[in-house]
């Protein structure tokens, strides 16, 4: 920072701040993201860190409010739900699911969208409007009922879910991708890449790609908050995991049905779903943010 | 001239779309395991029973021969039987829809009135502390889903602070004497205004939950374009004519901000009713949304493809709605 001046303007300042160096002055990006670094601790260590069996039940200790309200057990931090299982340990649990979900459903499904988005974007002609058709009939399904249906002709469990929503979400990364890309090989150095004879592939994947990076990485994170939220959904449902794998959908679902005897049972999923969702769309904010070459000026 | 051309030119992509729609749900059901009449059988069927009943819905023959006898029942306005309910499709559907298009609009009134208001104020307390908690308000609000708020409206007012009804459309008891099935509107309508009082209290946490997102959206965009009216010359013109803040923003930015904002909510509409599929599962709220999880857990098959076509009508005819409106403010359009 000694080299920066009043006068300097950004162009000829010799040393611009590194991505990381941004990345971690960012907010957003150091609180969403130490946050999920924290959920994925609690899905990787759920056996050592859970005080409890989360399929444990105890009949005789259905329904026990949380600590700090009336008729609570010491050692039950969140209560337990109806068939007497500790909520605390089953929300860590449920991390797991749900971080699978993320990662590898919203993985799947940029790495599909970007493919065809890059193609249509980069050949254009009937490739572009062959995808694009294909988009918009897609889009033309509401997404929440093509899950279930899907997931429904699937058979349940975490492929089906995973598969739904790489089946949906494509989608989404199609379309930015594809214009972003449009957009690229417009520019100069594409222009003078084929000048010099790079082949097609070549200045798709070397040239273009990394400047369609930093909308591809804000749009991945986003996706993987949409992915908690579907698999949650198709939980609630009961078209995904089945029943003894603890998920926070299944529990809301739980939850909601004894809702006026316990409350907790639908609140301490429903909390955590709410703050990991938030947590990936800030963090999409904030890597947009930090990484967009233009909205960095 | 120009819009007439938008128009059939919208129609005839609408068709389409929708034909593939169709097409993509008829096979997609079908090529799969998973057999409907599994579903309805009772225990102590045999085989013979089986066939029976396959023969009675028209599942035993070549899946071109189903296709060609359904495609000729939709374009004749016959979308077949349900299976689970017995009922044409046609009649479930008519009779399911008009709780849909109530909870959607209303949910819609309110994240347009909602959604304006929060823009305004922001608006006026633009560059203050204010405005940042309402920006910081409004990413959060905008990150989270008409699932979540849901729930999150069931703890707060069904369970916290029991005011509301947590299930239904109406009482059971006030549901009898109605002619029409828009049930709010009929109440209203005929001056029963204790019964439309009780249907809007059912109707209140759904609308909400559905409302909040698409007030989020409307918020971001509307404050931003209001913000980049706010230092238009026109806009200094009538300061100069001595206007107050509050008539500055509402007669002179938003006439010309709305533009941007209104073709986004028509979008965004299209999200919301696709949100009624689980907010109404969550309030069983018996409209279409409902109705579908319910149909697709059954494999109900006709009812399936006749859902997923009326979803995939409405969703064509807001997108048409909206290129329509665009299309008859934008000036240049319209004198081209």
């Amino acid at each position: 920072m000694e080299h920066w001046s009043p006068t300097s303007t950004i162009d000829t300042d010799p040393q611009p701040p590194s991505v990381a160096a941004r990345l971690l002055r960012d907010p957003k990006v150091v609180g969403a993201g130490g946050f999920i670094l924290f959920l994925i601790v609690l899905a990787l260590g759920a056996p050592l860190i859970a005080p409890r069996d989360p399929l444990a039940q105890n009949l005789l200790l259905a329904t026990v409010p949380p600590t700090g309200f009336a008729e609570a057990e010491p050692g039950y931090l969140l209560g337990t739900d109806g068939l007497g299982r500790d909520v605390l340990s089953r929300v860590i649990f449920g991390t797991q699911v749900s971080l699978t979900v993320a990662f590898v459903a919203a993985g799947l499904a940029c790495l599909i969208g970007s493919l065809l988005g890059l193609l249509a974007g980069f050949l254009g002609g009937f490739v572009e409007a062959v995808i694009s058709r294909l988009v918009d009939v897609w889009m033309a399904f509401p997404p929440v009922l093509l899950s279930i249906l899907l997931v429904a002709v699937l058979g349940t469990g975490l492929h089906s879910v995973i598969a739904a929503i790489v089946v949906i979400d494509w989608t989404r990364f199609c379309r930015v991708v594809r214009t972003e890309t449009m957009g690229q090989a417009q520019m100069d150095y594409v222009t003078a890449a084929r000048t010099i004879g790079f082949a097609r592939p070549t200045i798709l994947f070397r040239e273009i790609l990394p400047n369609v990076m930093p909308v591809l990485i804000a749009l991945l994170t986003l996706e993987m908050g949409i992915a908690v939220v579907v698999e949650a959904i198709l939980s609630f449902v009961g078209l995904s995991v089945s029943s003894d794998t603890p998920t926070w959908g299944g529990m809301i679902a739980e939850g909601r049905q004894i809702v006026h005897e316990a409350w907790w049972v639908l609140a301490a999923p429903l909390a955590a779903l709410f703050a990991t969702v938030v947590a990936f769309n800030q963090l999409g904010d904030g890597l947009a943010r930090s990484l967009d070459p233009v909205l960095r000026r | 001239m120009v819009l007439f051309a938008v128009l059939v030119n919208r129609m005839a992509l609408a068709l389409l779309t929708l034909a593939g729609v169709g097409v993509i749900v008829f096979v997609l059901l079908r090529v799969v395991p998973g057999d409907p009449v599994a579903m309805m059988i009772s225990p102590g069927a045999g085989p013979a029973d089986i066939a029976a009943l396959k023969a009675h819905y028209g599942l035993d023959a070549p899946l071109a021969t189903q296709f060609w006898i359904w495609l000729r029942g939709v374009v004749t306005g016959d979308f077949g039987t349900s299976i689970t309910l017995h009922l044409y499709v046609t009649e479930v559907l008519a009779a399911r829809l008009p709780a849909t298009v109530e909870l959607a609009t209303l949910a819609l009134l309110v994240a347009v009135l909602l959604g304006g208001t929060i823009a305004i104020v922001g608006t006026l307390m633009r560059r203050s502390a204010g405005e940042t908690v309402i920006d910081g308000l409004n990413s959060i609000m905008l990150a989270v889903p008409d699932f979540i708020w849901a729930l999150a409206l069931v703890l707060l007012f069904a369970v916290a602070l029991p005011v509301l009804p947590l299930t239904g459309r109406i009482d059971p008891a006030l549901a009898e004497d109605f002619t029409t099935r828009f049930y709010l509107v009929e109440s209203i309508l005929t001056g029963r205004f204790a019964v439309a009082g009780n249907i809007l209290s059912h109707m209140a946490m759904p609308a909400l939950a559905l409302a909040l997102p698409l007030a989020a959206v409307i918020v971001r965009l509307l404050k931003q374009s209001l913000k980049e009216a706010m230092v238009q010359d026109y806009v200094l013109l009538a300061r100069i004519k001595g206007f107050g803040e509050l008539r500055l923003v509402l007669q002179e930015a938003l006439r010309n901000a709305v533009g941007p904002t209104l073709a986004l909510t028509g979008v965004q509409f299209t999200f919301l009713i696709g949100g009624t599929v689980i907010v109404e599962r969550i309030f069983s709220y018996p409209g279409i949304g409902n109705l579908a999880i319910d149909a697709v857990i059954n494999r109900d098959f006709p009812l399936i493809q006749g859902l997923v076509l009326l979803f995939g009508l409405i969703f064509i005819l807001i997108n048409i709605g909206v290129d329509l409106t665009v299309a008859a403010l934008n000036p240049r359009l319209r004198h081209a």
